[in-house]
């Protein structure tokens, strides 16, 4: 079937900010989709809230909107750029939502859009629990027993039929949010109702549960014809119960029999033909694993967390042959990109094992729950390749930069077997780890899998690595031990650890020995053609594949690695734009990374891509057989940046900034210096090493002060300190965490003034600042979680003229060649440097997009050796623009349990998105409906602010009421309100008995919370509060600063229509 | 133990010996199914071949005696990566080990699959040996290279008739080594199948009034069943529907004076597409075959082409224009690997209740 000519105009709907559960994958598969399109001649429409993605760049679309997904400003585009239609399946969940929701309200059809891909009938009859069950019991494919509750009455007298435990899945929410099993009736009545709140319909799916099955996926795709395959399936080595987004996976199934693997891809295919799915569609399964015995847990008829990984997995480019489909092409006639030779209506086979171990956010919320369940908590993930399941898994746990080489933890190590037996009934992200422990105390592999339901098969893997850590510890290490320990990919340090050498000992052993590694080619055939694709993998013992070309000059870029907060997908933008502008002036580039959900994992983004861990061993095997002219780190966030000292002694030049620079900003002493030679102030400090020497330090600089460990990303362990007994509490955590031999502590006087950065592009003349960026909140909520405004609109020209200086001179003092991120205080008129990172920073995507200057091609270009007037831009700061754009930080708390939600030094959020206005306040406001508000709606605000803030709240609690809102606070907040004559009314704090906040919470009227916490008291009311606000879905503030921003949004926000504001013609 | 295969263009892989233990020369292919490597072992149509496995990790799921498609294995060697050494699955019977050393099948393991695998496919299937013992690679080679596949139809065909499933369609299956799964699903769509060694004259079959004829896969060069060709001329001029799967089909072609050649590497594996020409639908296929009809050597008066490879646009099926007659070089009883084309079974009913209406 050709390519429909009807139509001519898309949109695409993007999925907004990165949230546990809708991560960068979906900006992998909009790209694709937009390029894919474009490749037709399709003119092409883009709404994304995100603006740290590829997708949303200039260049991706003919019309790009960084604009808030909602449904009316969705509506609102389509009357103004009259799309023919729109491709609903490439914005995750969000972009369904909104898709669907257009279609029901029949707005899709008055203006004559069509959806492309699958329909939203498919798209409604896949996503309605009970139209589903209808439809898989019409066509004989089993459900676990279950039924659709709006009430929680019903859900416990359908628990009371069938029994417990049962699972509990609220409808049309991201990630399972508000899902969960319940034990008994008492759990059944909390995750019921919180998840009838969460639901978009108020709709919850109850069901028998299947916990302890295998769970596998299907990912599959179908054509307008009928034409139905197989990309892949995959299996969870977690049984049913954990979320899949949180299970270790491996692709393809291992303990499957043909039987039970052709029965679920039969099952899979009859459910998408059913369905009429146009394009992918992801299919999850429970499989008892003592029958045939099976169930249709879920079907996700889009792309997915897990289409992208499977894409990875196989090398076969779901969203793009998705996108193709949409536009009427059947699979047998679009060529598959990897081999040239075969067509997408084609299996892909493997000829290794991939693993997938989530990335979990718990060393940033170390008192949240690590408990694992129905509800998603990872953040991001790692995928490796390997020949072997071990080698798989070994070179995942790695990728996850956890200071994690092998399955050894020592806390674990301490505990017995009988405690471990215990242990092993908690399902949490070190399950693993316990698994191995239980092992070497010689738990049996049977008795580990009645605990767990892990199959034997898993199991036994990990005993297979635990036998040879045993047998490196307790024999001599031949050359064969050797070989097989590097099969299995223990790295050097771990071999070198339990044998008693030194890592250099064990590299020039091997290396003697000629066991190093060999790159393998994924060609989605099995080697069955002779496939051109450049995309690679490592294995030990096995041929060499690879001819490096060495015709050109050749960089190497190192990537980000997983998703996590503090280091998110805005790196991997920058990644994948200083490929292309490398590529663009001629190199070969090569790229290495372990994320699957990325662009920049893409097979066709560089000329070659290494999926490879990204430790000093892994890179140097590829360093080794590339010998590239060089490498570039300062892109891929600290992961590439800790690269640096190691590639020097490879001999590998550094592209752009040294490292000596990089660790002339990062160590206190020499950054002093620096300073001092630049006649810049900073916030005074010490370092320290020992609990006593902060306590002195703390009482020479006076308390309020800012305690953190050096090398950090993301502000890990940083707080603020209000006295001694705050300061020993952090210098505690701090020990336990880290190890302060190698990286000090430091300790700063706070200054409560003005947060500003900029990015600036340095090469051996002088630097180009895009723009300055002011931090809404104070100093002291870390600048990732800060709302951010360019330009600056409290910021003197005096001190601006003072940032530009100061930058000028750090660069210059620092030698930077390339991009540099500085975080400035303007304090009583003084400007004070806290931080310089000599690399690209979470700030860049969306400072190019609204500047209309590509930071990452330009210092791409610096770096090369083309100054930045060559390249046709001028020194200093460049003139601002009339475009404000607000960045606006998003959080998942709700999908952290236990997780402290109070902002402070330490990075919380996960995403972000941009409002783009000429007005400020429309910038603000957009960017407020783009992390999801919907405001004001019952005007009813909760306030309880601490004392020593009440003082600066009388105003912006004044501007509330003006506003119409009913102020509730708390007794103290309550009694200072009203003696200063603005009205208010009295809740109570939790432990009352009645009229409380929770109370308050539950009735569903209360628009927003503001709470202004004591700093690191241990109430745990407060805590409590905000808990509560945040999983019963109600925005709570935190800062002062953005509950005054909010209501100034408000105030201006006049009628529902906002400007649109397509940035490609900025 | 450690073992070699020696391939005959020189290429020596080391590795360790599973399974049973003694020599083996054979011809090598490769088969890039992940699953069903039972399925694999047991296909008759391998007689006479090694396989390598292109996915690493075998034996996971141990041996389900079920799976097997034939009393016992016919391939004659198994090259894996790497055997698993603990097998997990609710229907496992046995180890994989402990199965090939039972039907006294060598193994290798621990082997560059994928290097051997990129061999094959440049250079096409050709001569191994898999032997544990120290022979200097000039000395054998010579043994390893005059190895041929030869009548392999008659070591896989069934000595004596027999009976399977009951129904209304009485079904002549020719075993020229064929799956189980075959008779299997006739006997699912009410078929009273017997099925018959190769040997078995056309006349016996005409005399006994079957419904239809199916024409089962098998190994080995088709173009050397002279006997068994001459028969299917006399059954193809019968009026009685055939339907055939793979050497079935290449030897129908053979009878209808059509040519068969022999492919560099042929088609083993469960991904293989396939289309239907009238229907413009493709499906995704398990294949096991060497040899494929020449598509210039298809009269057009006498059949039409049905399926294509969608990759190398091979001839995967025939329409006969002029009698009942239909086949195709694929396996739509699968096992291992996809189930897509079973509606062909369905296919054949439809032909014989036509033919039984008529």
């Amino acid at each position: 079937m050709p390519k429909r000519d009807d139509i001519k105009k898309v949109l695409v709907i993007g999925s907004g900010p990165i949230i546990i559960g809708q991560a960068a994958e979906f900006d992998y598969a909009g790209t694709q989709a937009c390029r894919a399109l474009r490749e037709e001649g399709i003119e092409v429409v883009l709404i994304n809230s995100n603006p740290a993605t590829i997708m949303t760049d200039g260049d991706m679309a003919d019309h790009v909107y960084i604009e808030p997904l909602t449904v009316p400003v969705v509506k609102q585009l389509i009357e103004k750029e009259k799309p023919d239609a729109l491709l609903p399946t490439m914005g995750g969940q969000n972009g369904l939502n909104i898709a669907m929701a257009l279609a029901d309200e029949g707005f899709l059809e008055k203006h004559h859009v069509k959806t492309i891909g699958t329909d939203t009938d498919t798209i409604k009859m896949a996503e309605d629990r009970l139209e589903f069950k209808n439809l898989m019991g019409r066509i004989g494919e089993p459900v676990a027993k279950s039924v659709v509750v709006n009430y929680v009455e019903d859900a416990i007298a359908f628990a009371k039929e069938i029994g417990y435990p049962v699972v509990v899945r609220p409808a049309y929410t991201l990630g399972g949010t508000g899902g969960g099993i319940a034990h008994n009736e008492q759990e059944l009545h909390e995750i019921c109702s919180n998840g009838l709140r969460l639901s978009r319909v108020t709709e919850c799916l109850i069901e028998q549960s299947i916990a302890g099955w295998k769970e596998v996926e299907y990912e599959v795709m179908r054509d307008g014809a009928g034409n139905c395959i197989t990309v892949c399936n995959m299996e969870n080595m977690d049984p049913v119960g954990v979320h899949t987004g949180d299970s270790i996976v491996v692709a393809p199934s291992q303990t499957l029999s043909d039987k039970d693997y052709q029965m679920l891809r039969s099952s899979a295919l009859n459910i998408i033909t059913a369905l009429n799915i146009k394009g992918g569609c992801n299919v999850q399964f429970a499989l008892n694993p003592d029958s045939f015995e099976y169930c249709v847990i879920e079907v996700n008829p889009r792309v997915s967390r897990s289409s992208a990984l499977a894409s990875k997995a196989t090398g076969y480019p779901i969203a793009k042959l998705a996108t193709k489909i949409a536009l009427g092409y059947t699979l047998d006639e679009i060529v598959n990109a990897v081999t040239g030779k075969t067509y997408a209506s084609y299996e892909p086979t493997l000829d290794y094992i991939v693993c997938k171990i989530p990335k979990w956010p718990f060393d940033k919320f170390y008192d949240a729950s690590r408990k694992l369940g129905t509800q998603m908590k990872a953040t991001g993930e790692v995928m490796a390749i390997c020949n072997n399941f071990e080698g798989a898994f070994m070179k995942a746990l790695r990728s996850l930069e956890q200071d994690s080489y092998y399955l050894y933890n020592e806390e674990i190590a301490q505990l017995s077997a009988d405690e471990l037996r215990k242990d092993l009934r908690k399902i949490d992200d070190k399950r693993a780890f316990r698994i191995a422990e239980a092992l070497r105390k010689g738990v049996s592999i049977r008795e580990i899998h009645a605990i767990t339901k892990i199959d034997v098969w898993f199991i036994d893997k990990i005993k297979h690595l635990v036998e040879i850590e045993d047998r490196l510890k307790s024999e001599e290490l031949t050359p064969d031990l050797l070989k097989l320990a590097k099969h299995c990919e223990f790295p050097d340090r771990v071999i070198a650890s339990l044998t008693g050498k030194t890592a250099d000992e064990v590299y020039y052993l091997r290396k003697g020995l000629k066991i190093t590694a060999a790159f393998k080619t994924v060609d989605t055939c099995a080697a069955e053609f002779d496939a051109e694709t450049p995309y690679f993998y490592s294995v030990y013992g096995g041929e060499h594949e690879i001819q490096p070309d060495q015709s050109k000059k050749k960089v190497i870029v190192f990537g980000s690695g997983p998703i996590r907060i503090g280091q998110g997908i805005e790196f991997d933008y920058c990644c994948v734009h200083s490929v292309w502008a490398l590529k663009e002036a001629g190199y070969e580039t090569i790229i290495v990374n372990n994320n699957p959900e990325t662009a920049s994992t893409d097979f066709d983004i560089a000329d070659r891509l290494y999926f490879e861990p990204l430790t000093a061993e892994d890179v140097q095997s590829i360093i080794e057989l590339e010998k590239p002219d060089g490498a570039i780190v300062q892109f891929g966030g600290q992961t590439a940046i800790k690269l640096s000292q190691d590639l020097m002694k490879m001999g590998v030049p550094i592209l752009g900034t040294s490292a000596d620079s990089v660790d002339a900003a990062e160590d206190r002493e020499r950054f002093d210096e620096i300073l001092e030679k630049c006649q810049i102030d900073r916030p005074k400090g010490q370092n320290v090493f020992t609990a006593e020497e902060a306590l002195k330090a703390a009482s020479n600089l006076g308390y309020p002060v800012l305690v953190r460990p050096s090398y950090v990303l993301g502000g890990a362990g940083m707080e603020i300190a209000l006295n001694d007994g705050d300061l020993k509490r952090f210098i505690d955590h701090i020990t336990s965490q880290f190890n302060i031999e190698d990286h000090p502590i430091l300790i700063d006087k706070y200054l409560a003034g003005k947060e500003c950065e900029v990015d600036a592009i340095c090469d051996d003349e002088g630097i180009l600042i895009p723009g300055i960026m002011e931090h809404v909140e104070r100093a002291g909520v870390h600048s990732g979680d800060s709302i951010s405004i360019y330009p600056p609109q409290k910021i003197s020209q005096e001190m601006k003229e003072r940032i530009v200086e100061y930058s000028k001179r750090l660069a210059k003092a620092l030698k930077v060649k390339g991009l540099m991120n500085i975080q400035f205080i303007v304090y009583e008129n003084e400007v004070y440097v806290i931080e310089v990172n000599p690399r690209s920073s979470r700030t860049i995507p969306y400072i190019s997009k609204v500047t209309g200057i590509p930071l990452v091609d330009v210092a791409t270009n610096v770096i090369i050796g083309k100054s930045i007037k060559e390249q046709g831009y001028d020194y200093g700061l460049a003139p601002e623009k009339k475009t404000v754009a607000v960045k606006m930080p998003v959080f998942s708390f709700e999908k952290i349990t236990g997780a402290e939600i109070a902002l402070g030094p330490e990075m919380k959020s996960t995403g972000e998105v941009l409002g783009i206005s000429e007005d400020v306040e429309e910038a603000m406001y957009k960017a407020f409906m783009g992390t999801g508000l919907d405001l004001p709606k019952h005007k009813k605000v909760i306030c309880t602010v601490k004392d020593s803030a009440k003082e600066e709240f009388l105003p912006i609690a004044k501007e509330y009421h003006d506003f119409g809102y009913d102020l509730y606070a708390t007794q103290g907040t309550y009694d200072f309100l009203q003696s200063h004559g603005i009205p208010a009314r009295l809740v109570n704090r939790i432990n009352d008995k009645e009229n409380t906040i929770f109370d308050l919470i539950l009735t569903e009227t209360v628009d927003l919370v503001i709470d202004i916490p004591t700093r690191n008291n241990n109430l745990k009311d407060g805590f409590l509060i905000r808990r509560f606000a945040v999983e019963a879905g109600v925005p709570i503030y935190t800062s002062l600063d953005t509950a005054r921003a909010l209501i100034h949004a408000l105030e201006a926000k006049h009628d529902n229509k906002i400007s649109l504001v397509d940035i490609t013609k900025l | 133990m450690k073992a070699r295969l020696i391939l005959e263009d020189g290429h020596v892989f080391e590795g360790e010996s599973f399974g049973a233990v003694h020599d083996v020369i054979s011809e090598f292919v490769f088969n890039t199914a992940m699953t069903g490597y039972v399925e694999v072992l047991t296909d008759p149509s391998y007689a006479g071949q090694s396989v390598v496995m292109t996915y690493p990790l075998i034996g996971n799921y141990g041996v389900p005696l079920d799976d097997q498609e034939a009393a016992h294995p016919f391939v004659e060697a198994f090259v894996v990566s790497e055997l698993s050494r603990l097998g997990s699955n609710f229907r496992m019977n046995m180890s994989l080990n402990d199965y090939m050393i039972e039907n006294n099948i060598p193994g290798i393991q621990g082997v560059d699959t994928r290097a051997i695998t990129r061999i094959l496919r440049k250079e096409g299937c050709m001569n191994g040996m898999i032997t544990t013992k120290d022979y200097k690679v000039s000395e054998v080679i010579d043994q390893i290279k005059a190895f041929k596949i030869q009548g392999v139809v008659e070591k896989c065909s069934c000595l004596e008739p027999y009976h399977v499933g009951q129904g209304d369609y009485e079904v002549a299956l020719y075993d020229f080594g064929a799956k189980r799964n075959i008779a299997r699903e006739l006997a699912k769509r009410g078929c009273h199948v017997t099925v018959l060694p190769a040997d078995t004259p056309a006349q016996y079959v005409i005399d006994h009034n079957f419904d239809g004829i199916m024409l089962s896969n098998g190994p080995g060069d088709p173009s050397e069943c002279t006997e068994i060709i001459d028969q299917l001329k006399i059954l193809a001029s019968s009026s009685i529907p055939i339907f055939a799967i793979c050497l079935g089909h290449q030897l129908l072609a053979l009878a209808h004076g059509f040519e068969t050649e022999k492919m560099v590497y042929g088609h083993h594996g469960s991904n293989h597409p396939v289309k239907d020409l009238t229907t413009g639908r493709v499906y995704i296929s398990t294949q096991n075959h060497n040899y494929v009809i020449k598509e210039d050597t298809i009269d057009p008066k006498q059949a039409k082409v049905w399926f294509k490879n969608v990759n190398d646009k091979t001839i995967e099926g025939l329409e006969y224009l002029n009698e009942n007659i239909k086949s195709i070089q694929f396996h739509p009883e699968a096992c291992g690997g996809p189930h897509d084309a079973e509606y062909l079974f369905d296919n054949f009913i439809e032909m014989m209740g036509e033919h039984k209406n008529a």
